[in-house]
């Protein structure tokens, strides 16, 4: 029987839930007996605890308080470097003013909110430093001899005579800033402790993308075996790269509180807390300089690339690295520098945000292209033809296009979905005529590396599983979890399809590291494409085991695998099938030079963006917002759309909106209120169109989707307040009302 | 939730009368709420100082809109969703449609109340530009009796107001417009729904003859109150409907405002919409039908 | 002053009491006392909507009510829109157009979508975006959510 699943709008599988209310989040648990725990943070961006003082107001007997001593293992967070402690020990440095020093915890949230304000520390203060200029002129050294958390340099033949010979060199600074993940559901964990036979034994659960970092993380906090350590995904309320490393912190707090007082502790951030503490996407600075012939061929790219990763290393290697290698974008250059720095300061470190690095990179790139092209008098799109790569370029690490990307052909699509031509002369009689509205149109060109950079994928060698159930249904083993994303319907579907059953055979096993095998964390638009193709081997794995076992016979229907499935059980007692991560034939990267493949492949895309400025109050509407991608086969494509007009809101929010305002290195604006995304009222229907293209890599040929959306339209945005505003410095996102009534100013009395 | 719940009492008298008694007696020791949509979100963080509350939802004298040809009274209880309800409202009060619309989201305007706004005394409020557009008065009852004063002389200062501590404000009372009117609403907020307004400005005037015979222009979030627009009205009123003083007016508005930089906006913004908006209003006033 | 109160509340069509601190609020009574934990906590300064329930008739940010001025109110959750198993027409039209992802704001959502449709069966766009700009996504881009807005606007067009 033919089955074909992929490529349907299944049902998300635990979408009934999420409608009826019924869907049990982390805080909707109820635990019997459990403390709520609270944190007390530093508040002051750099310096030593000297000491704590417990003032009078709470019966303090009754509060469960957890320092740094309590600690029975190491006192830091698994990581990339082991420098980011739990807890301040009494002597410590203090390295960002929001870094936790203390635990509390009582049965009434109420009590242990009183306490929290009753402690007192006393810290000997220090003047910190702050941002990535003063971090890169070592204005004060916090971070080993140059301010440096991570450095890597990426060279392709040698720019510096090409720049000495060029028609046109232009040269650009672009800037992006701070943007929190706001996921709807603030960060929530439980612990309990139990002291078993062999020792300790820790389980937490809540909310968190990556189970096997929190399972690291209580190894090392606890200096126990991973057999004693259970760490269990709930139900999740969006997280978007915001819970993949900072959940090991929370879980490590409720665990330690649950250790000394023996009652499992919740520890559930609020808004407040959750935005100022918690991690950000890493703000930038990137110059540019580049080299064109004069027709506008690209010959030269000399790209210094910062990023801001705040007080610990914490993932900023890794940002830096997807930023680096995305940095020269989508275009064919002989010659290109690029020197990529993550710096220290004394802020709340950075972390994962949809993207990684890329946005802010591909917005430098992309912003830059339309600048050079009206410095070269040029039509932006008509430079971007000109340059884009075809099959057989290479890109800056020397990676062969083994295929044509068909960038322009998406920029075709992109173009017509908008209406762009069209839109252009209308708006340049428009803007001509007496009316505070200026209208603009602008596009980028852009892509996303799938899976994890270069030797990350081997590193990791995921394993993921399935299993036949005795009642005939077929179980999804994988670390993977869902956060709104659609993993569970895309990894059953990816199943039902290689098994050829129905999809509602199929079902997600409950996301526990007891049950399931580390398919690795749920980050860098991996897990349809990575994990997807390894459960794909699973369910073959499956298929073969049946038809050998002499359980089934194919051709085979529902029924019958349903029926083979039982018999096996009887016959075998468990049914569980393994896949683990194969590396792509052809494919080497090489970590220490930067050279190779730095992705197995990429996602391509082209946005189109329509926008209109009120020059009364400075503020930008976006009139039209159209995508166009190109990212294999689509596995779902209601749920793929939704990925895609999701991401690009939040992209649209960083380019316009979004605002984190620091105040001695401590968020000023952590309420709702006053940090800025969109409403239903702020966005357009955002349209979303996939070229379907082949790719070997993925599971019935599909590559990553969760990031790219992030990427384009900060820089469409832009181009097309250029196209609205003339020749302005656009050269920093969130370009608020603020901000462009500066850079008109600017561009006035220039 | 950040607030210590047994620090906290909250009493629901029933009449009007039982309310000004319980303020007479402790006067200053109660904080009034009504919809809640201020003082819970301090609550909830733990920064309500108020920590005596006397909810006035109870209330019924403090409901109740009185519509007669020359005004109309508004009790202080009416919500932002009731307001929009109001016939009475549509047609002689625009811009109190718009600041209404204007004001957090839906579930806000279905709580909070019009003189919550008022004695919540936000410079940043949504109402309050358009009741000083449009002349105000405002009722205050005590159990020493009641008065009635201009609302434009009810912000005395950031949070301070004409408002005893054992006074309530009763009813919001606004004289109808007559003749030909002009009316103009614009909040200027970061985004479309859900803002605090970075500037917000509401205007009323009235023309005889092509003549700007009355104007009146209310200002939110670029002073320590909300507060007309003096020497901007002076400029303008008396003048010509083909020959309204635009820059003199924008000019003349930057002394009447006193922004400051904060988290929301910088001054410098602020004092640039401020003339911008007003320039727009007396384009638009300018070219207002007057047949 | 007595340090709770007996709460009566007609919720989702049965008449509940709960003791409870008066100043408690709405969204604690519900999601703590009554363990109807459908309705979620965002943001704690009716921002984000994530608390939306039906008082009386309107819709509340629950976490901005406090306990003593819900007394004898009728209040809808998110759990008392479906009919037993049935989902309401809005609840399946989310379901189908993928307009709940992370199904965190969905519960209000679902709340202030419903509520418009009652007041407003055939919403235009300035309609639906007033109706929803109360209550914050960031999964969406909205544009799923609006897609089953309309859908149910259409099939009542049909009726």
């Amino acid at each position: 029987m033919e089955v074909h699943v992929i490529g349907a709008s299944t049902i998300r599988k635990e979408g009934r839930g999420k409608v009826m209310g019924s869907a049990a989040y982390a805080d909707d648990v109820d635990l019997p007996g459990c403390l709520l725990g609270m944190t007390v943070r530093s508040r002051c961006a750099r310096g030593v605890l000297k000491g704590i003082t417990f003032l009078e107001g709470v019966p303090w007997d009754e509060i469960t308080v957890v320092t740094a001593a309590d600690i029975p293992g190491k006192n830091f967070v698994a990581g990339h470097v082991d420098d980011q402690p739990f807890l301040v020990p009494v002597g410590g440095a203090i390295a960002h003013a929001e870094q936790p020093v203390l635990l509390l915890a009582h049965a009434d949230r109420a009590v242990a909110e009183k306490a929290r304000r009753l402690v007192r520390l006393d810290v000997e203060e220090l003047p910190p430093l702050l941002d990535i200029e003063e971090a890169l002129a070592c204005v004060r050294v916090i971070h080993g001899e140059r301010n440096v958390l991570k450095e890597i340099r990426i060279a392709k033949g040698d720019p510096e005579p090409v720049f000495a010979a060029a028609a046109h060199v232009v040269e650009g600074v672009y800037r992006t800033g701070a943007q929190e993940q706001l996921y709807l559901e603030p960060n929530v964990m439980i612990g309990t402790v139990e002291h078993g036979p062999a020792g300790l034994e820790v389980t937490v659960s809540g909310s968190l993308q990556c189970p096997y970092y929190v399972h690291d993380a209580m190894k090392q906090l606890f200096g126990i075996p991973g057999e004693r350590v259970r760490v269990v995904a709930l139900e999740m309320g969006g997280a978007f790269g915001g819970k993949e490393d900072y959940p090991s912190v929370i879980a490590g707090h409720a665990a330690l509180l649950a250790l000394k007082s023996g009652r499992p502790v919740k520890i559930a951030y609020d808004r407040e807390e959750d935005m100022a503490a918690t991690t950000k996407r890493h703000p930038s600075r990137t110059r540019i300089r580049s080299a064109f012939d004069a027709q506008g061929r690209l010959l030269a790219l000399d790209i210094d690339f910062a990023l801001d990763g705040g007080a610990f290393t914490t993932l900023s290697p890794v940002v830096l690295s997807r930023g680096a290698l995305h940095a020269a974008g989508v275009y064919r250059c002989p010659d290109v520098r690029i020197l990529a720095r993550a710096v220290a300061t004394n802020t709340p470190p950075c972390g994962a945000f949809r993207g990684f690095g890329a946005p802010q990179s591909l917005f430098a790139i992309e912003r830059h292209m339309d600048v050079c092209a009206r410095r070269m008098g040029m039509d932006p799109v008509e430079l971007r033809r000109l340059n884009v790569l075809r099959q057989g370029d290479t890109m800056a690490t020397g990676q062969v296009m083994r295929e044509d990307p068909g960038l322009e052909g998406l920029m075709d699509r992109a173009m017509a979905a908008i209406d762009y031509r069209a839109l252009q002369k209308a708006y340049a009689v428009r803007n001509a005529w007496d009316d505070p509205v200026k209208r603009g149109v602008g596009l980028s060109v852009f892509m996303h590396g799938c899976g994890f950079t270069g030797s990350g994928e081997a590193t990791m060698a995921s394993v993921a599983g399935v299993e036949g159930r005795p009642d005939g249904t077929v179980a999804v083993l994988a670390a993977s979890t869902e956060m709104g994303q659609g993993k569970n319907t895309v990894f059953c579907q990816i199943v039902a399809e290689t098994l050829g059953l129905p999809v509602d055979m199929v079902d997600m096993a409950e996301v526990d590291t007891k049950y399931v095998p580390n398919s690795g964390p749920t980050v860098a638009s991996r897990s349809t494409m990575v994990v997807g193709r390894i459960l794909e081997d699973a369910a073959r794995g499956l298929r073969l085991a049946l038809v050998q076992g002499g359980f089934l016979a194919e051709p085979y229907d529902p029924e019958a695998f349903r029926e083979a499935m039982r018999a096996a059980h009887l016959k075998l007692g468990s049914l569980k099938t393994y896949g683990q991560y194969r590396a792509n034939p052809g494919f080497a990267w090489d970590d220490k030079t930067y050279r190779g493949d730095a992705y197995p492949n990429f996602s391509w895309a082209c946005y189109a963006a329509a926008v209109a400025v009120d020059l009364v109050t400075f503020e930008v509407k976006v009139e039209d917002f159209a995508t166009v991608q190109e990212v294999g086969r689509v596995v779902n494509p209601t749920l793929a759309a939704g990925q895609i007009q999701g991401g690009v809101a939040q992209g649209i929010g960083w380019g316009l909106w979004e605002e984190v305002t620091f105040r001695e290195g401590r968020m000023a604006n952590n309420q709702l209120t006053n940090y800025i995304i969109p409403t239903a009222a702020d966005l357009p229907h955002i349209r979303v169109e996939f070229l379907e293209g082949g790719s070997p890599f993925g599971p019935g040929g599909a590559k990553g989707i969760g990031e790219l959306p992030m990427d384009g339209p900060a820089p469409a945005l832009l181009n097309a307040l250029r196209d609205a505003l003339g020749d302005l410095r656009l050269d920093e996102v969130p370009m608020t009302p603020e901000r462009i009534l500066n850079r008109l100013e600017e561009a006035r009395h220039a | 939730m950040r607030a210590f719940l047994p620090d906290y009492a909250i009493q629901a008298p029933g009449t009007l009368d039982e309310a000004l008694r319980m303020l007479a007696a402790e006067p200053g020791a109660w904080t009034p709420i009504a919809g809640g949509t201020d003082l819970m979100v301090l609550f909830n963080a733990g920064r309500l100082p108020g920590r005596r509350l006397l909810d006035l939802s109870r209330i019924y004298e403090l409901r109740g809109i009185e519509d007669d040809p020359s005004r109309l009274s508004l009790g202080s209880l009416i919500t932002y969703t009731e307001l929009l309800e109001q016939r009475a409202v549509h047609q002689f009060f625009p811009n109190l449609v718009k600041s209404a619309r204007a004001t957090g989201a839906l579930a806000i305007q279905n709580r909070g109340t019009l003189g919550g706004n008022i004695v919540n005394a936000s410079p940043a409020a949504d109402t309050p530009p358009s009741l000083l557009a449009y002349g105000a008065e405002v009722q205050l009852v005590s159990a020493r009796g009641s008065r009635w004063v201009a609302y434009d002389a009810f912000h005395q200062g950031y949070k301070k107001m004409d408002l005893a501590p054992d006074e309530l404000v009763a009813r919001i009372r606004l004289p109808k417009p007559q003749g030909l009117g002009f009316h103009f609403y614009r909040k200027v907020g970061t985004r479309q729904a859900q803002a605090i307004s970075k500037v917000c400005l509401a205007a009323y005037a009235r023309i005889q003859d092509r003549v700007v015979t009355e104007l009146r222009v209310g200002l939110g979030s670029v002073a320590p109150v909300p507060l007309r627009a003096r020497r901007a009205e002076a400029a303008v009123v008396g003048r010509a409907l083909d020959a309204l003083p635009i820059e003199e007016a924008r000019r003349a508005v930057l002394e009447d405002i006193s922004p400051i930089d904060d988290i929301r906006a910088s001054a410098h913004y602020r004092q640039v919409v401020t003339g911008n908006v007003l320039a727009q209003m007396l384009k638009e006033l300018g070219a207002a039908r007057t047949a | 002053m007595p340090e709770t109160i007996t709460l009566t509340l007609q919720v989702n069509g049965a008449r509940r009491t709960v003791d409870t601190h008066p100043m408690a609020r709405l969204l604690d009574v519900l999601r703590d006392g009554l363990r109807l934990t459908g309705t979620k906590e965002g943001c704690g300064e009716g921002e984000c909507g994530a608390c939306s329930v039906l008082l009386n008739g309107r819709v509340v940010n629950s976490c901005l009510v406090p306990a003593l001025q819900a007394q004898d109110g009728v209040v809808v959750t998110v759990e008392g829109l479906a009919e037993g198993e049935a989902l309401s027409p809005i609840q399946d039209a989310f379901l189908v157009h993928n307009a709940a992802q992370c199904g965190f704001c969905t519960p209000g959502m679902l709340i202030a979508a419903d509520d418009l449709l009652r007041r407003c069966p055939n919403p235009d766009k300035e309609q639906v975006q007033a109706g929803l700009a109360g209550n914050l996504c960031r999964c969406t881009g909205y544009s799923k959510i609006v897609d089953a807005v309309r859908s149910v606007a259409r099939q009542g067009e049909v009726r």
